[in-house]
């Protein structure tokens, strides 16, 4: 049953084969034996998982189950939950109780999931590796000496150790999908306002979205059914007819199912940086799109490649405005000893804040601050407009634009953690979709040297979420990358405690 | 760009974070690291470009004037390192 997808374990829910409590334990024995080692978790609540699992049971036993009801979940720990604490992988957050659910936990809850826990991440979602967290950093399960990818790294290492079923994430600059691509699972962003930023701790408010992860294009769909929809309480969130993301996964298309779409391959997504074996996979790939019916057409996409430098004035820009609440005043961590208010703020957040969360903040004060607003702020708003004109000039020709998810495999832990720059380059390909607010997914397609996953991306223009998961369905159902799973030895060793980065 | 000490400083002091003089020079050279990566940006030609602040480029929408959310000030307080009688305490900052 671990191996099931959420498709197939909600069937087998309603025919009775197993119970919601028999396949909650069954994971939980699985946290409970691999998570010493991967981290993924930060938080596991097995009380609170059985009883939900217990009302999935009655629910399904008079028949008013959906496609979800039963189906084990968790949390990235960014997005908050009544009664279950929300860290956001920070000392300053590490013992905060919100007393409401975020939007898109509240929705996934009335979908009849099951809460397990909440997941590590790079500390505040600042991060591509999952190595900034203070309750040390997750690893892949697909070798244990490498990095999941970040910043939803947990719930990416999770999905992919088959801890759980299914899971959320969020994305400011990739943080669903490079992990999903380094973890070997599938992770969607959706468009900019789908599913609501209520009680997802803000980091960039213009960036932000959340997101599922699944094991394939259809439960990631299901998932997202679950999550979208308009929310008054988020001013952003957008008010649109109620859309059926699975809706085009269920057709019946025959052997090309894939013919009449375009396929845009931008030069800039290929070549340098690239490694060899992330680009052989990825013309593989599109190989099996082009067998499926797809027609592949080149796109120029010109000033793409400013997409870093543009993130990384907006992105911390927004994020020392967002951060400046952690205070010590009303939640989380406060200094001990100060001399006076000043100071209070200013120990209490050098002690709950780690380094790459600071070096953020201190960039965007900087990029805000008296005589430096236009030079930085205000270009990088007008470059992301450049970079948004690129991308809708290439629609006009193509229906998606497919490529490498990231440039590279994962890495090993440490490798790239005291160089933030190189750090930053992994999300090359990722972070054009959080400027222009367009959707975007990755799934597997195949495997580096290393023996670690590599991810192919599929972005469309805005509300194309449902084009975007057809043709991902289709690939899975022409391929078993994403049926592959990593081998898991139970216990091989322990992490140090938390707290100890 | 030349980032220096005393522009860390500031940037901090700003920032409310206080920097350990131990690790002063390490966080300059990697935020010089970054700036330099920022610095792209500068040789872009952007002359008559609407900057874009949201990616949908929707206008906020209005609501009804009126009590949404019920008074759950005891909740939140709650959560606070210092709070009594419905205040959150802090420092004196007048003498």
């Amino acid at each position: 049953m671990i191996e099931a997808s959420i498709a197939e374990l909600s069937a087998s829910l309603r025919a009775k084969r197993f119970s919601s409590v028999e396949l909650t334990q069954a994971h939980l024995a699985r946290i409970d034996a691999l998570d010493g080692t991967l981290n993924a978790f930060i938080t596991v609540d097995a009380g609170r998982a059985i009883a939900d699992a217990r009302a999935a049971d009655n629910a399904i036993g008079k028949g008013d189950g959906g496609p979800l009801t039963g189906i084990p979940i968790a949390h990235k720990d960014i997005l908050v939950t009544a009664g279950m604490r929300t860290t956001c992988g920070s000392r300053m957050l590490a013992n905060y109780i919100s007393p409401f659910d975020a939007d898109v936990v509240d929705r996934l809850a009335r979908g009849g999931t099951v809460l397990l826990g909440k997941t590590n991440m790079d500390e505040f979602a600042m991060g591509s590796s999952s190595e900034t967290s203070y309750f040390g950093p997750v690893r892949n399960p697909w070798h244990l000496d490498y990095v999941p990818g970040g910043s939803s790294g947990g719930s990416a290492a999770a999905v992919a150790a088959r801890l759980v079923a299914g899971g959320t994430g969020t994305d400011t600059g990739g943080s669903i999908r490079q992990p999903a691509a380094m973890s070997g699972v599938c992770g969607l962003k959706p468009t900019y306002g789908v599913c609501s930023r209520y009680g997802l701790v803000a980091f960039a408010s213009s960036l932000d979205q959340a997101g599922p992860f699944a094991r394939s294009a259809e439960d990631l769909a299901l998932l997202l059914n679950a999550m979208a929809g308009h929310d008054p309480r988020d001013s952003t969130s957008l008010d649109r007819p109620v859309e059926d993301y699975a809706r085009l996964v269920r057709e019946d298309r025959g052997g090309k199912p894939l013919a009449g779409i375009r396929i845009g391959l931008p030069a800039e997504y290929s070549g340098a940086g690239v490694d060899a074996d992330v680009a052989g996979a990825i013309d593989e790939a599109l190989g099996v799109l082009r067998a499926l019916g797809a027609e592949t057409v080149a796109v120029a996409l010109p000033n793409v490649r400013l997409a870093i430098p543009v993130y990384y004035v907006i992105a911390p820009a927004e994020a020392s405005s967002n951060l400046s609440r952690f205070d010590g005043v009303r939640y989380g961590h406060r200094a001990a000893t100060y001399a006076d208010l000043t100071d209070m703020y200013a120990k209490t957040r050098a002690e709950g804040f780690g380094a790459e969360v600071k070096r953020r903040i201190l960039v965007g004060t900087y990029v805000l601050s008296h005589g430096y607003y236009d030079a930085y702020y205000l270009k990088a708003q007008q470059v992301r407009r450049l970079i948004a004109d690129d991308f809708r000039a290439a629609y006009e020709k193509c229906d998606a634009i497919a490529g490498p998810t990231s440039p590279t495999a994962a890495f090993k832990i440490g490798a790239k953690s005291d160089d933030p720059v190189q750090m930053y380059l992994n999300d090359i390909f990722t972070i054009a979709a959080n400027l222009t607010g367009a959707p975007a997914l990755s799934i597997p397609c195949g495997f580096a040297r290393s023996g670690l996953p590599i991810g192919l991306q599929l972005q469309g223009p805005a509300f194309t979420e449902a084009k975007l998961l057809d043709v991902a369905h289709r690939f899975q159902q022409a391929t078993d990358w994403h049926r592959r799973a990593p081998t898991l030895a139970e216990n091989p060793g322990s992490l140090p405690p938390e707290g100890a980065q | 760009m030349n980032l220096s000490l005393a522009d860390v400083y500031r940037i901090a002091h700003l920032a409310r974070l206080e920097i350990d003089a131990a690790h002063a020079e390490e966080v300059r050279t990697k935020l010089a690291s970054i700036f330099g990566l920022i610095d792209e940006l500068t040789a872009v030609d952007t002359t008559g470009v609407a900057p874009m602040a949201h990616a949908q480029d929707a206008t906020l929408p209005l609501r009804e004037d009126v009590v949404s959310e019920v008074d759950a000030s005891d909740c939140y307080q709650a959560l606070a390192p210092a709070a009594d009688d419905g205040l959150y305490l802090v420092p004196k900052v007048l003498e």
